[in-house]
């Protein structure tokens, strides 16, 4: 929602944006669910819900009818023509305003999709670019490393030292 | 308008009703966060202390770490 806002403050399509554009009324009060006006000076979000500007401000002859009714008694207006009312001065309801997507299942897919890219480059890496292991990373100097700390009994009481069986000599079970 | 009226929304008193069960919540998870702590981790390390040190010989001790071989001045 906050990219849509930002991306056509870019664009110059938002109030104060890059480069400011005319409306371009869609036509008709009602837009067909789910198809965004390509261009639109319209930048009402959930969290700036009402802004000055209505959505559509080139009227038709009818539409202006309606908009000259409006400045009477309210409870003249039929349901529709409420209906069409909202529609003139706002682009999507709430409800269409906050519909789900599926745009998180793109953006996971990526994010593993990169994931995976970046362990075979990794792999790469250790094959063909890692020097050497120091002799101090291999497994008899790691085993005698060991064999000295046991030894000393580093962390008799609850550490490593506590987990050895100097009897048996092997882990505790 | 509308064929069936809906029922009023909740007006006032929302911070406060917000407040009020995280508030409970708050208390109680941290007192839980504390008292699993005590028991699991601090009783349980001071308890694993007077185990090992309630028979600990600690002539022994220097004798086997000395017959291992680890000490440059008493071999």
């Amino acid at each position: 929602m906050f990219f849509r806002a930002a991306w056509s403050f870019v664009l110059g399509k938002q109030k104060g944006g890059l480069g400011m554009r005319k409306v371009h009324s869609p036509g008709d009060p009602a837009p067909s669910k789910g198809k965004v006006p390509a261009y639109t000076n319209y930048y009402a979000q959930r969290s700036y819900p009402m802004p000055d500007e209505p959505f559509c401000t080139e009227l038709s002859a009818e539409q202006r009818a309606l908009k000259e009714k409006e400045k009477g008694s309210w409870t003249q207006l039929s349901h529709a023509e409420k209906v069409a009312l909202y529609r003139l001065q706002f682009h999507e309801t709430f409800a269409e305003m906050n519909r789900r997507s599926n745009e998180w299942k793109t953006v996971l897919g990526c994010v593993f999709f990169f994931c995976g890219f970046t362990a075979l480059l990794i792999w790469w890496q250790r094959v063909y670019v890692f020097p050497e292991k120091p002799i101090t990373l291999t497994d008899e100097w790691k085993a005698q490393q060991l064999q000295r700390i046991l030894d000393m009994k580093g962390n008799p009481v609850q550490g490593l030292a506590s987990r050895w069986d100097y009897e048996k000599k092997e882990w505790k079970k | 308008m509308s064929s069936s009226a809906l029922t009023k929304p909740q007006m006032r008193g929302l911070l406060a009703k917000r407040l009020r069960f995280h508030l409970v919540g708050a208390i109680l998870v941290s007192l839980g966060v504390a008292a699993s702590y005590k028991f699991g981790v601090a009783e349980r390390r001071k308890k694993a202390y007077a185990d090992f040190y309630r028979n600990y010989d600690s002539k022994k001790d220097f004798e086997e770490m000395r017959k291992a071989g680890i000490f440059q001045s008493a071999k």
